[in-house]
């Protein structure tokens, strides 16, 4: 559209034909007061609040549905519009309740604001007000409709944004009133977001509700645990005797990757970190093969002294080490250069969830600046999904999908073998066989006899095909030549950027940092270490290591003597009988006495993503930055563990973690006297690279290190200080040849064992969120299964615990 | 059944076939029927809408828009289908003309719908009644299957080559749905709330297609106008005023009844002369012109002329028709309240200043006649009115308003009378004109 101009308040602006003026004031910062109206979604013009007064036009007019047109005259504040929205604020108050304070939205409120700025200060009725009891519509949402002021906000988030449309309205006038979609109760993704948006305390949140006031919380931003789309979120924390207590997850400043967004899991499934469950003290396994509480010495010095007797007797290649898809990059990073420079084996490896490395291979040279960041699924005019379902496996990337097609009429094209549920928003449907993945591929790219082709097949391939520009998104059904198959397809269009799918918050950081017995950080096989052998002063091994089952395999055969495990769960998540472990010494640093922590000799309990600080990087290769929102009293990171294991094993510290080196800056001159300001230079301070690291506990020495030596993370412009600012950095994998296949060593084995998760389970990790499961619970009783086919729903009776077990 | 009345000054146009049994399509074609469409047919989109303009006939529905001019709105191309929507809602307060439109002479709407049709371009049209006319459904209903069995719609209708439908359809009960834009909601199966313009329904109304909506009595008005010629219509009536219209008088007089009168008819001889003057030979206190959201008018108010320019000069509406007369029995305050209850009952609740304005209105007065008001109550009021009044969606708010200012203003007094716990001083001496809410 064409540019026009208009003038506000005297001010000459200029926006396209057709901008509505309330988006065009905010772009030139004039405020106009709203309540109805939200950006990208319909207009109501029901609230009236955003009245202004337009020359030449007889009745005020409503800024969210007005578009500017050349040489408008408009008018945003006045006597006469002041006076309206005053008038409008003491309507709406009428039949408020006033219970401010104790709302939960006190101090966070719209309508406070709004009377605050209008002064609707006197009542002016003397009636009672319309009064309704508070209302449980599902585990996690409450409702309270004498709060509501009828904005209808929620009804359009769920319906648009969701598409789960379980809200409405009922009734009329001023009887009127939100209403679940099941008469008194929900069923519906239970995202919250509905709570979120609400501008008022209607609707309240199952975790939050009447616990606090907003001012007395710290307001921590950092990135959800649970999928791999890695969401920012602002965690709500209140201080509690053994550390910190989160009772809110929201992203109601809309910053971030996820803008508006918040799944279940990352509204709510903190409260595992909470539970009386948790491990807080060190546990050994004593003569009588019982594990007994012990101090963190004790329990340090029985890792390290074993550990090191056992590399000394039977050496590197007798241990094994497996990861976390839950830890920061700069644990993984610095796990894999113990294992190998301090352990000295190259047996390590991750519950994968997707084939990274054969991602990264595929792509090579010609597919350079090709891997799309997850901010392209809401922009990219043409989408191509191959399997997976990313409402419950990818709920942001869902989110986003839809939005793209809402609101810029995007075309989504889905391949799948079973229906999901964004075939909705979806241009066209191609159903192929469970086992058809790879022939669709084929069939795509013009092979009519690799699927049963029809009329309606052979028009989605062309539409598809026709596409001036294209992002493909593939699921974990895609692995090691399938994935080559995928890339190479699409480097034959137009023009095509491409993202694997896998699961879990750090899965591809636990790849990207070399969590894999033939790939070191940045995918450099082990057999070409180049500079890192004299970055990390000494010889590596050069052989690939065993991977997660030969780990196992060893175990049976009586050849691993010892197992360290940092977050992860194999022996539940690959049926590891017991037995197989029994001659082998198990270390293991979890946050619960999970199946493989109850077989280890150590266990060290750990913090979770929610106590730490590092960095994520999601399944589309978005680096993050994750802050420390609080600490259980008795847990200690994995990082510090690491560190302090190696260490004791007689480990140069200094060589491990690279602290000490930073350039010392003159943390005096610039330093004002609020602390805000002291925040800000910290944040300069650490984008500058200037921050001397000072400890070798302190994970950004590590961030320096991975900046400085893994391919595909060196500093993007601007990096390290918008990564600081809480921004996602897009990080192209590396194209280094060192990771074309000839050099990457021996066929790799498929080891892609998808999560299969749900919108309501998270791994192992899911099972101690009793928020997931009263939630699981509610629509387990109500005998509604919410996976797709084959990815196990929760059965009748069943609870999320025994659901998981069977997965 | 609605009985019918006569009055010598009536000019029978519209209602020329009432009481003659024209329900029925044989009658209605010996009485002319059908030859309008015929006519229209020949004349063409273009020449519909000339004859339609020269008419100078206004729309009944209560905004008096110029119904060829609303009918040229319609783009000739349209991607989406055009629809021609008859509102039949008739809820108003005061008004009901409409349902003898459809009991004595549905043929006519059909007709109307028909010609309408054929002047902008659509193929279908849609009759939407009230949800309380389902009694008059079944004489609709039989009178478009009527139509279809001669050939008047459906395929190639009147041999023209032109095909054109038409459905009814019932609202479910809310005044609210009369609104034009919350009338296609409704018809489309949705909540009945207004929508936001622009765009305007020619634009984009039923089923985002362009779209006519026109009250029954305007669209019963339309074959009339091309059997007696449109120069001729528009003579009856005054200056830019074309024609006849449907009064509905109704209140404390002699001869309450639907009256089709010249536009421009004076509206204390109406009330005197047409209407017999106020029953028992009382004294007139006030006339609410045109249905119950038009502001009052007193005594010394009604020598005027009923057109929409002239009762607009006059400070009130000539509205959708209904004359209300009140006599000094009537409690202002009373009126105002059942006035009010009536809106607060029937606001869809969609905007806040309607949905809450009302409500505590409606609160306050029901005090206030009661004999609970403080002297505070009557300036709140006004200022609750006139905070309704120009800030809602749609008209309904200003409708609530209106005649709330208007009590407020010209029957101070009486409000006064009843501040301090005083006993409302009509209470004993009868009932008000409005039937209950
Ligand atoms: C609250 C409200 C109720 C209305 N009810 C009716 C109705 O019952 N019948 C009607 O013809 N018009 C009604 N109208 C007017 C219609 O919106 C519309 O203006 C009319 O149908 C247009 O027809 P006309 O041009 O023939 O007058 C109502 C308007 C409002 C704001
Ligand atoms: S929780 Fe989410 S899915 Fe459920 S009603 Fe609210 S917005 Fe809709
Ligand atoms: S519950 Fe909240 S978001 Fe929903 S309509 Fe009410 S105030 Fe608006
Ligand atoms: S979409 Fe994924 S990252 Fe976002 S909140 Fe949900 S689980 Fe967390
Ligand atoms: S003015 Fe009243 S009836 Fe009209 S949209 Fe607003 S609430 Fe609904
Ligand atoms: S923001 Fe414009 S009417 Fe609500």
């Amino acid at each position: 559209m064409a540019d026009v101009t208009f003038t506000v308040d005297g001010k000459k602006l200029t926006a396209p034909a057709g901008t509505l003026l309330i988006e065009a004031c905010r772009a030139a910062g004039i405020a106009i007061p709203q309540f109805c109206y939200y950006p990208g979604l319909a207009l109501q013009a029901a609230c009236r609040m955003c009245l202004v007064r337009q020359e030449k036009v007889g009745k005020l007019q409503t800024a969210c549905t007005t578009q500017v047109a050349e040489g408008q005259v408009f008018t945003t504040e006045s006597p006469e519009i002041a006076q309206a929205r005053k008038a409008t604020v003491e309507l709406v108050l009428g039949n408020h309740p006033l219970d401010c304070p104790v709302c939960d939205a006190g101090g966070e409120c719209e309508l406070q604001d709004m009377t605050f700025k209008y002064g609707a200060g006197v009542s002016l009725y003397t009636e009672a007000k319309q009064h309704r009891e508070e209302q449980q519509w599902s585990p996690v949402v409450f409702f309270d409709r004498p709060r509501c002021i009828l904005c209808y906000r929620c009804v359009r988030v769920c319906n648009e944004g969701m598409d789960v449309a379980a809200l409405g309205v009922q009734s009329r006038g001023v009887t009127s009133v939100i209403a679940p979609n099941m008469g008194d109760h929900l069923e519906c993704e239970e995202c919250g977001n509905c709570i979120d948006i609400c501008p008022v305390g209607a609707l309240t949140s199952g975790t939050y509700r009447y616990k606090t006031r907003p001012w007395e919380m710290n307001h921590v931003s950092t990135i959800c645990t649970h999928c791999a789309d890695g969401c920012k979120t602002t965690l709500g924390v209140r201080s509690a005797n053994y550390g910190a207590e989160i009772i809110r997850g929201d992203n109601r400043d809309r910053s971030g990757i996820n803008g508006d967004f918040l799944c279940i899991k990352g509204r709510y499934a903190f409260d595992f970190a909470n539970r009386p469950d948790r491990l807080t003290k060190p546990l050994l396994r004593d003569k009588d093969g019982q594990l007994k509480e012990a101090t963190w010495e004790q329990a340090l010095d029985r890792t390290a002294g074993r550990l090191r007797e056992l590399r000394e007797s039977r050496g590197g290649g007798a241990i094994g080490v497996i990861g976390s898809n839950r830890t920061t990059n700069e644990e993984n990073y610095l796990l894999q250069k113990f294992a190998r420079t301090v352990l000295g084996t190259n047996n390590i490896d991750h519950h994968r969830t997707a084939d990274y490395a054969a991602f990264v291979r595929a792509l090579g040279e010609r597919g350079r600046g090709r891997s799309a960041s997850l901010r392209e699924t809401a922009s990219a005019p043409a989408v191509l999904l191959l399997g997976n379902d990313p409402t419950q496996e990818h709920p942001l990337a869902a989110w986003n999908l839809r939005t793209d097609v809402r609101l810029n009429q995007a075309r989504l094209y889905v391949v799948n073998h079973t229906p999901i549920k964004l075939e909705r928003q979806a241009t066209a449907t191609l159903r192929i066989p469970q086992d058809g993945y790879g022939n669709a591929i084929r069939f795509l790219a013009g092979d009519d006899t690799a699927l049963p082709a029809d009329d309606a097949g052979r028009g989605f391939r062309d539409a598809l095909r026709a596409e001036p520009s294209l992002l493909i998104l593939f699921g974990s059904e895609y692995r090691g030549a399938g994935v080559a198959r995928v890339i190479e397809f699409g480097l034959g269009l137009a023009d095509a950027r491409f993202a694997c799918l896998g699961d879990y918050v750090n899965s591809r950081g636990a790849a990207d940092m070399g969590l894999l017995p033939d790939l070191l950080p940045g995918y450099l096989p082990v057999s070409k270490p180049g500079g890192l052998v004299e970055e990390y002063g000494g010889a590596l091994p050069q052989t690939p290591g065993m991977d997660l089952i030969q780990i196992f395999d060893a175990a049976a055969r009586g050849d691993l003597a010892a197992l360290y495990v940092v977050g992860s769960n194999p022996v539940l998540r690959y049926g590891i009988a017991p037995e197989t472990l029994k001659n082998t010494f198990i270390v293991v640093q979890e946050m619960f006495l999970t199946e493989t922590a109850q077989l280890a000799d150590v266990v060290l309990p750990a913090a979770n993503l929610y106590e730490k600080s590092g960095t994520v990087t999601n399944t589309f290769g978005d680096q993050q930055l994750v802050n420390k929102a609080g600490d259980l009293a008795g847990t200690r990171s994995d990082f510090e563990m690491i560190v302090r294991i190696a260490t004791k094993m007689g480990a140069d510290a200094k060589k491990l973690v690279p602290y000490g080196r930073g350039v010392r800056a003159d943390m005096g001159q610039s330093r004002g006297a609020q602390s805000g300001e002291a925040d800000r230079h910290a944040v300069w301070l650490a984008a500058n690279n200037l921050e001397p690291k000072l400890s070798p506990l302190d994970p950004f020495a590590v961030l320096d290190e991975i900046e400085r030596l893994v391919p595909g993370y060196e500093p993007q412009a601007g990096g390290r200080a918008e990564l600081m600012a809480g921004n996602d950095i897009h990080l192209e994998p590396p194209s280094a040849p060192a990771a074309s296949s000839a050099d990457a060593g021996p066929a790799r084995r498929d080891l892609v064992l998808p999560a299969a998760d749900t919108l309501f389970t998270s791994g192992t990790l899911g099972r101690y969120s009793e928020k997931l499961n009263s939630v699981l619970e509610a629509y387990t009783t109500a005998a509604r299964t919410t996976g797709r086919d084959g990815l196990s729903p929760v059965a009748a009776g069943e609870s999320a615990g025994e659901r998981d077990r069977r997965a | 059944m609605a009985y019918l009345v006569s009055h010598p000054d009536e000019v029978k146009v519209v209602s020329s076939r009432f009481g003659k049994g024209a329900a029925s399509i044989e009658t209605y074609l010996a009485l002319d029927g059908y030859s309008s469409a015929r006519k229209a047919i020949e004349l063409g989109s273009d020449g519909i809408i000339a004859e339609m303009k020269a008419s100078n006939l206004r729309g009944r529905g209560g905004a008096g828009f110029p119904t060829g001019l609303k009918w040229s709105f319609v783009p000739k191309q349209s991607a989406k289908p055009k629809y021609v929507l008859l509102n039949g809602d008739e809820s108003e307060p005061g008004t009901c003309k409409d349902r003898l439109i459809f009991e004595h002479d549905p043929h006519s709407a059909i007709e109307g719908v028909i010609i309408a049709g054929l002047a902008i371009g659509a193929r279908m049209g849609f009759i939407y009644l009230r949800g309380e006319y389902r009694y008059l459904l079944t004489i609709m209903e039989r009178a478009i299957d009527e139509a279809y069995a001669h050939g008047f719609l459906g395929k190639n209708i009147f041999g023209s080559g032109i095909d054109f439908d038409i459905r009814s359809h019932t609202g479910a009960g809310a005044y609210e749905v009369g609104e034009e834009s919350a009338l296609m909601e409704s018809l489309e199966g949705k909540r009945g709330i207004p929508r936001i313009r622009p765009p305007f329904p020619a634009v984009v109304g039923l089923y985002g297609g362009p779209t006519v909506i026109n009250n029954a009595e305007t669209l019963a008005t339309v074959p009339h106008v091309f059997r007696i010629g449109a120069a001729e219509y528009a003579k009856i009536g005054t200056e830019r005023n074309g024609g006849t219209r449907l009064f509905c008088l109704s209140g404390n007089v002699e001869r309450p009844g639907v009256y089709e009168l010249p536009m421009g008819y004076n509206l204390k001889k109406m009330i005197y002369e047409v209407g017999g003057g106020i029953a028992g030979g009382r004294a007139l206190k006030a006339v609410v012109p045109g249905g119950a959201s038009t502001p009052v008018l007193l005594p010394e108010e009604i020598d005027i002329g009923m057109d929409f320019d002239q009762v607009g000069k006059a400070g009130s509406m000539l509205g959708s028709g209904g004359v209300v007369v009140l006599d000094d029995r009537v409690c202002i305050v009373e009126f105002a309240l059942r006035t009010m209850r009536f809106y607060q009952h029937e606001s869809c609740g969609w905007c806040i200043p309607c949905r809450e304005g009302t409500d505590w209105l409606k609160k306050t007065l029901t005090r206030f006649h009661a004999g609970g008001g403080v002297a505070k109550d009557i300036d709140n009021m006004r200022y609750l009115a006139e905070n309704i009044m120009g800030r809602t969606l749609c008209p309904l708010g200003d409708a609530a308003a209106m005649p709330t200012i208007g009590f407020l203003k010209k029957f101070r007094k009486e409000f006064e009378d009843h501040l301090d716990g005083k006993p409302c001083a009509y209470a004993e001496q009868g009932d008000a004109a409005l039937a209950p809410a």
